[in-house]
């Protein structure tokens, strides 16, 4: 067995792929605050309390409707996409024409609320959710143990997210959103429902951290407080990364998915400020963010 | 016409003139003075400091968004921050109640200078998502520094002799100091308000670009207005840690930076008196519903989105606009 700077490659190993694993939900839910950024200009505050929502919608369909994980991972996204467009419709659409801020503190007081619904109704100690049968036990690779459920879950949002990238940057619809995001007054002068664009575009972002809820909730414990804290660090991530370019969100997702697991081998204490500093340092040395567009 | 008119803003000969209050508001000042000095004989005092409290920390925060047009997403970490100063000072080295807030104070103001030099690189939104992260950074810290306590915070803070000389652990007795305390602070930011300086602030918060073309240095003016209103934000948590004897992470969270935001919009963020009464107003509520648990954020969550879609210039800024005069 080798070593690695006095550290076993096991712990190394295994702290790179918690990393990765944390990744893909930075990765994912920055994805999803990016795309809504594009269109919406507001930053979506309520993006941690939705992926809250989704893993509880997807404890809510095992436990009451007897549904698995595999219908979940399909339904759930579009439950909670819905309620997202219903947000946007009835709230977040009479604010468009105010500084972008208000967006910002309405969606503030929109999680509050769904949180403090949730920690009403369940508590805060959390709701189990087990693997699924069919990803349950793991595979010894021979250097280290990768349990099947966290291999899933990092392939998964490398397939969500590029798929994300895929449908903005390749195809029809992505053409027209990337062109509402430029000027949505040309763009509606052509005939495209601009409204119903920025309305479908939230309700798909809110899908994303739904997914992302599901994918997590056999990881972590399913409980009311889960992306509250999570929101924060992906606000930093956005901030490093900048929110000009899809890709960009993607890669700085992962990337410090597995710098944060760096930390956690190398200096432990460090590791749940290694984000923060990092963004410290971007806004030090090219404040507009790694893939930003400078303002 | 001159871009005045077209900017809506005509330029105004009487900025240079000397601060006159206008007679309203000294009667306002006149009036919550009076009131606060003669409610702890009739309200209970604890809860009057905490309203005091809160009332400077949100118009010290207000100071920044209504004025200065940045939305922070972390004053937090200054009222945390410094109220975790003041009870180490008070408890540990025995520092004097007027000592250990204004160190709490001073550390906030130097917390505000770090952290203010990096926010204001952003703009608007960014700014407000940086703001929060470096707040999380400073709950991280008060989470695993070795002398904040961690989960427990800082228990049983003393009220030591006022200058080392009047014992004023009595809770009425120890109002008086919070009231000087707060009361100052508030006046101070209204005197900032109407200075030179804070008509330049309103000019950066109306139009940066022309404020800039103007000759103003914009960025050193966001940046004194940020480490000003972190330094008071600091004043008034590390007087609250003096009043309940405890600082804890409960001041450092992000719930307590979005609090805050909610008093000044709630009171109405382009007001002086607004936040006061934001503050008056939460405070009063938390106390009412305590037994409640989670409906508290429920129903300051809903207020928040009221505020936002029905009311956005806030109770006082409704009252100023019936009354035709500003407040």
């Amino acid at each position: 067995m080798f070593e690695l700077l006095g550290i076993a490659p096991q712990a190394l190993f295994g702290q790179l792929l918690l990393g990765l694993i944390n990744g893909s939900f930075y990765a994912m839910l920055s994805l999803g605050l990016a795309v809504i950024f594009g269109l919406l200009n507001i930053i979506n505050f309520t993006h941690g309390a939705q992926y809250m929502m989704g893993a509880f919608v997807a404890w809510m369909l095992l436990t009451y409707f007897g549904l698995s994980y595999w219908w979940a991972l399909v339904l759930v996204p579009v439950i909670v996409g819905a309620s997202g467009i219903v947000i946007e419709r009835l709230m977040i659409s009479r604010l468009y024409h105010l500084d972008h801020l208000y967006g910002l503190l309405l969606t503030f007081g929109l999680a509050l609320i769904i949180q403090g619904l949730f920690r009403n109704q369940y508590g805060v100690s959390g709701m189990p959710y087990s693997i699924p049968p069919e990803l349950q036990g793991g595979t010894n690779l021979g250097f280290m143990f990768l349990p099947n459920y966290r291999a899933w879950v990092v392939v998964a949002s490398v397939v969500v997210c590029f798929g994300t990238w895929f449908l903005i940057e390749k195809t029809r619809l992505g053409a027209y959103l990337r062109a509402a995001t430029e000027n949505p007054t040309m763009v509606g002068a052509f005939g495209i429902n601009v409204p119903r664009l920025i309305t479908l575009t939230y309700g798909f972002g809110v899908g994303l951290a739904a997914l992302a809820g599901v994918l997590a909730a056999p990881i972590y414990s399913v409980n009311p407080n889960m992306g509250a804290d999570l929101i924060i660090i992906v606000f930093a991530v956005v901030v490093i990364g900048g929110m000009g370019s899809i890709m960009g969100a993607i890669l700085t997702g992962f990337g410090l998915g597995l710098v944060e697991g760096l930390a956690r081998v190398f200096y432990p204490e460090g590791s749940a400020v290694v984000i923060f500093v990092i963004m410290a340092i971007v806004l030090l040395i090219k404040p507009a963010g790694l893939f930003g567009r400078t303002a | 016409m001159t871009d005045q008119t077209m900017s809506g803003a005509p330029v105004n000969e009487k900025t240079r003139q000397p601060l006159r209050v206008p007679v309203l508001h000294m009667g306002i000042f006149a009036a919550l003075l009076i009131f606060f000095l003669a409610a702890p004989f009739f309200l209970y005092p604890v809860f009057l400091m905490k309203v005091l409290c809160f009332a400077l920390f949100a118009c010290a925060f207000n100071l920044l968004l209504g004025y200065g047009g940045l939305l922070s997403f972390g004053h937090a970490a200054f009222f945390g921050g410094a109220s975790y100063i003041s009870a180490h000072a008070a408890k540990m080295w025995g520092f004097t109640p007027e000592l250990a807030v204004l160190l709490g104070t001073g550390a906030a103001a130097v917390l505000g200078l770090v952290i203010g030099s990096l926010a204001i690189r952003r703009q608007g939104i960014y700014f407000a998502m940086v703001t929060l992260a470096f707040a999380q950074m400073v709950f991280f810290f008060s989470l695993q520094a070795p002398f904040t306590g961690g989960e427990d915070g800082i228990q049983a803070v003393p009220r030591n002799l006022l200058f080392g000389l009047f014992d004023i652990r009595h809770d009425r007795a120890f109002y008086f100091f919070v009231l000087a305390i707060c009361f100052g602070g508030v006046l101070l930011i209204y005197r900032i308000i109407h200075s030179p300086f804070g008509q330049v602030l309103k000019a950066i918060r109306e139009n940066e670009q022309r404020s800039i073309s103007l000759g103003y240095q914009v960025n050193r003016y966001k940046l004194a207005v940020f480490v000003i209103s972190a330094t008071l934000a600091g004043t008034a948590g590390a007087t609250k840690a003096l009043v309940f004897q405890l600082a804890s992470l409960t001041d450092v969270h992000w719930t307590m930076s979005g609090e805050v935001v909610l008093m000044a919009l709630l009171g109405g963020i382009h007001t002086i008196f607004g936040p006061i009464a934001g503050a008056a107003l939460i405070v009063a509520m938390q106390n009412y519903f305590a037994g409640f648990g989670a409906w508290v954020t429920v129903l300051q969550g809903a207020i928040f989105v009221i505020a936002v879609l029905l009311f956005r210039e806030g109770i006082v800024g409704v009252i100023g606009k019936w009354l035709k005069k500003p407040l």
